[in-house]
């Protein structure tokens, strides 16, 4: 299930302007590889590039290749919609439809594909999903209220429910607590400790204890100054990088001296 | 508020010289007199909008205490000389020609306010939004002009197929007409002439759509149009319904385009491909009152109340509507 | 973890029925065929709309260009239809521009100060029942159907004057109720526009709040203002319905608002255009039989580029003024 994702020599533009320069990275299968850096060091543009999401904005195209178990998905005949059906996002600030009950935002990926699943299989699939973004107990007694009703933690987990509910490959988050309170961070640091079994997952964070908790590896990016690209500096295995980064800027960024 | 905060500034000059002093009078004489102004214009406004209820009235009162065969004698009053009697297909007239027009514009607005706001290139999207805008400024006797001598001719045709194919469909009873100066025509016509106000307001709505929920989406993998179906559509639902109204109102009131156009009777007829069926309120007005006598214009100005009824009533329920929304949308 | 096996277990009975699952080349390059069906048919369709829309645009300005042009000419602007009767190649709307300038302007000149001023009350003084009044019946005189503008002016003037006026005055009142609406909506919007700090700033300089209001609100928003009252005109010149019943039609040049009939352009238009073909004798020389409908789209013609020429320049005006309001 969970896929091992090979990048090589990436540049990302937007329009004329080089964001990201020349990244090169592997990232393990069934592990959460952190990205961590500075604001405005390309990690969150990077994260994007894995499943295709920054091609949203006009202009941004990319030049590199990224492998995902051998298939580059910038390849002509691959198509971005299966890319991301493949490969998960779980979004800064939670997004459920507003619209939609709880157990509809939990389904909303899979109706795409299955329009005709049955309603014992839907309540099935909403469980499991449910379930596994630890979010059930919660929520199991009023399935039908909208998914806004929610707390702020509950709504990125019911985010990331509905990304687990279409089985995808990987899992990118993109400072996927930020925007939470330190107990909901807990509930999502946790969850991240179990989803590592089954998933590829790639986090982005700027909360340095967060990367060294949930992390298997680290990569850290940085940028010369404002105008120039985003680069990456190192990456290892995060009790590595933590405790004997081979650059000057790593370990500068990650005893809090700037960033 | 602010009104306050100016006397509080003038006062505080008061403390100085007499100069000062006489100076801070004068400005407070021209600060009464401006005030005075600015709220007179808001009560003129009031007064006008009674006015225009109370003279409409007072106008109509003759033709509502006449007796029947005073009205009778009017050669377009119904032979019983009832008033209600000569509004009511009017009235049916007026809605059903703001319905089909609404009924056409509505989805074609939307398709193309989702085409600037979601699919057009974004540099473009400005650029063509301000050519459907440009549909709004041109005048209601140009449209007239363009229906009944450039779009009703080339009508003709798929009206006759319409009513020999779907003939078994009240709305298309044939046999067509001839020139086709028809209901189904100033549908048509009205139609060009709402699109433009129903698709600046979805546009906008469309626009406003938050980028979370799309992005969302799209992670999902979701495609294009299920981005649309699944961020954009429930998010701007109410907004349309809204624009809906706004162009509903819009269209009751329309005057030249059916005038110019449509071949007028007093049915109830459903057949919008037959001539002599219909006619609208406002159009109606603008034909009999040049040659109308004093109860006439009496009787005109009563069906003109009327429609300032219900265009009063649509337009309420449209703002009910956005009301609604807004409350909705701080949840 | 309770939780992972379970999941694993889903996996694998959702993707893989019976034959191991879809390699990831598979998954990543072969869309469901009917979902993109929709996709793009959908694209279509939004296009199509777009494309059906620009239909009477096109052609309603091609046509409006290619009939008006034919007659179109300097002779035609400045002569009126008196003496010209039958299929007489003669006529111009010399009278109707005359018509409309006055009765436009008239109606400008009753509804700008009324409009800018309500609207001060809104935004400087308006926080009481009055304000709240306001504000909702220029909703609903945004909705008067501009014919029930017309009649409300006529029984105005008829109650004042006696039935049966017909002059310049009249429609100008009428179209007067049209603008207000459009005035208040527009500089209400351009008055909030203008920062607070500026009207604290010169408070704090002990003017007095009304010469504040003059000398730096209104002066700030000028730009957007004057826009707004030129698409408030640009609304009410092509009017045609309510100028119908109140002013009537007239052959010659009348130049007085308060004295008989006057010709406008667009009652101009519809009075050339019902009167239709003429029916002309072979042996008439110089009958022209669509001399009535030529003249109409001529006419048009001369409207559409005032209506249009006024958006542009309330446009220029809005842009020229902008970076102004927002300093």
């Amino acid at each position: 299930m969970a896929q091992r994702i090979e990048v090589k020599g990436l540049d990302v533009y937007y329009g004329s302007f080089r964001a990201v320069a020349d990244v090169s990275m592997v990232i393990e299968p069934r592990s959460v590889t952190a990205l961590i850096g500075p604001s405005g060091c390309g990690k969150s543009t990077f994260l994007r590039t894995l499943n295709r999401m920054h091609e949203v904005v006009p202009g941004a195209r990319v030049d590199g290749t990224v492998l995902v178990d051998g298939v580059d998905l910038y390849d002509p005949a691959v198509d971005p919609v299966a890319v991301r059906r493949q490969i998960g996002m779980v979004f800064q600030r939670p997004n459920p439809f507003p619209t939609m009950s709880i157990a509809e935002n939990v389904l909303a990926g899979v109706r795409l594909n299955d329009r005709r699943i049955s309603k014992a299989d839907a309540a099935d699939l909403v469980e499991r999903s449910l379930r596994a973004a630890n979010l059930w107990k919660e929520v199991k007694d009023r399935l039908d209220r909208p998914g806004a009703s929610l707390s702020g933690g509950q709504q990125q987990r019911l985010c990331i429910a509905r990304a687990i509910a279409v089985q995808p490959q990987v899992l990118l988050m993109d400072e996927p607590a930020s925007a939470l309170d330190p107990i909901s961070t807990l509930a999502i640091e946790d969850l991240i400790a179990q989803l590592k079994d089954e998933y590829t997952i790639v986090i982005v964070t700027h909360n340095m204890q967060q990367a060294a908790r949930v992390s298997d590896r680290t990569a850290f990016f940085n940028v010369a100054e404002a105008g120039e690209p985003g680069r990456l500096v190192e990456i290892d295995d995060t009790s590595v990088v933590f405790s004997t980064p081979r650059h000057k800027a790593t370990e500068d960024y990650i005893s809090g001296r700037f960033g | 508020m602010s009104a306050v905060a100016g006397r509080g500034a003038a006062q505080g000059v008061a403390g100085g010289a007499t100069t000062t002093l006489r100076r801070t009078r004068r400005a407070d004489l021209g600060g009464r007199a401006f005030r005075g102004l600015a709220v007179g214009s808001g009560a003129l406004i009031l007064a006008m909008l009674a006015a225009v209820a109370g003279f409409l009235l007072l106008e109509a009162a003759p033709a509502l205490t006449a007796s029947p065969a005073e009205l009778a004698a009017l050669s377009w009053m119904p032979d019983d000389g009832s008033l209600w009697r000569y509004v009511g297909p009017l009235a049916f007239g007026t809605v059903l020609a703001a319905v089909l027009a609404l009924g056409l514009a509505v989805p074609v607005s939307v398709g193309i306010a989702l085409f600037i706001s979601h699919y057009a290139p974004r540099r473009l999207a400005d650029v063509l939004g301000s050519l459907v805008d440009l549909l709004a400024a041109i005048p209601s006797v140009v449209y007239g002009l363009w229906g009944a001598l450039w779009l009703a001719p080339r009508l003709q045709g798929p009206w006759a197929w319409l009513a020999d194919h779907l003939g078994f469909v009240p709305l298309f009873a044939g046999p067509a007409s001839t020139p086709p100066r028809v209901m189904a025509t100033v549908g048509v016509v009205l139609a060009v002439m709402v699109l433009p106000i129903v698709t600046a307001v979805s546009r906008e709505v469309f626009l406003a759509t938050p980028r979370l929920h799309e992005e969302a989406a799209l992670a999902l993998g979701a495609t294009r149009w299920e981005m649309v179906r699944m961020a954009v559509l429930p998010f701007g639902r109410s907004g349309v319904v809204s624009a809906a109204m706004l162009g509903l109102g819009r269209a009751l009131g329309e005057t030249m385009a059916v005038l110019m156009i449509l071949g007028p009777g007093l049915t109830y007829s459903l057949a919008l491909l037959q001539v002599g069926r219909h006619q609208t309120i406002a159009a109606n007005v603008a034909l009999q009152f040049p040659e109308a006598n004093a109860l006439g214009v009496s009787a005109l100005i009563a069906t003109g109340l009327v429609l300032f009824v219900i265009t009063l009533a649509v337009n309420s329920a449209a703002r009910w509507v956005v009301a609604r929304r807004a409350v909705g949308g701080a949840r | 973890m309770a939780a992972t096996p379970g999941l694993a277990e889903a996996a694998g009975r959702a993707v893989a029925p019976v034959r191991p699952g879809p390699t990831t080349w598979e998954l990543l390059t072969r869309p469901d065929r009917r979902r993109r069906a929709v996709d793009r048919a959908m694209r279509v369709v939004v296009t199509g709309a777009f494309a059906v829309a620009m239909v009477p645009l096109v052609s309603l300005v091609w046509i409006v260009v290619a009939r008006g042009a034919e007659r179109l000419s300097p002779y035609f602007l400045a002569v009126s239809m008196r003496g010209v009767h039958g299929g007489m190649d003669a006529g111009g709307i010399h009278h109707a521009i005359v018509g409309t300038l006055l009765v436009t302007g008239a109606a400008a000149l009753v509804a700008v100060p009324v409009g800018v001023l309500a609207a001060v009350h809104l935004v400087e003084y308006g926080r009481g029942p009055l304000a709240r009044a306001v504000t909702f019946f220029v909703d609903v005189m945004t909705g008067i159907p501009s014919i029930v503008a017309g009649l409300f002016a006529y029984a105005l003037f008829a109650l004042l004057l006696g039935p049966g006026v017909r002059m310049g005055a009249v429609g100008a009142v009428a179209l007067a109720v049209l603008m207000i609406p459009v005035v208040v909506r527009s500089t209400e919007e351009m008055l909030r526009l203008v920062p607070h700090e500026l009207r604290e700033a010169a408070l704090a300089l002990g003017v007095p709040h009304w010469r504040m209001v003059v000398k730096v609100v209104l002066r700030t928003a000028a730009g957007g203002i004057v826009t707004g009252v030129m698409l408030a005109v640009a609304r009410v010149v092509g009017e045609t319905a309510p100028l119908l019943v109140t002013v009537g039609v007239v052959d010659s040049i009348n130049r007085d608002l308060f004295e008989g009939r006057m010709m406008t352009l667009p009652v101009f238009i519809f009075r050339q255009y019902s009167q239709g073909l003429v029916p002309c004798r072979p042996d008439q020389l110089d009958c022209v039989p669509t001399v009535n409908l030529d003249r109409a789209w001529a006419a048009a013609l001369v409207l559409v580029v005032l209506v249009l020429l006024l958006n542009l320049l309330a446009r220029l005006v809005a842009r020229r003024f902008a970076p102004a309001a927002g300093r």
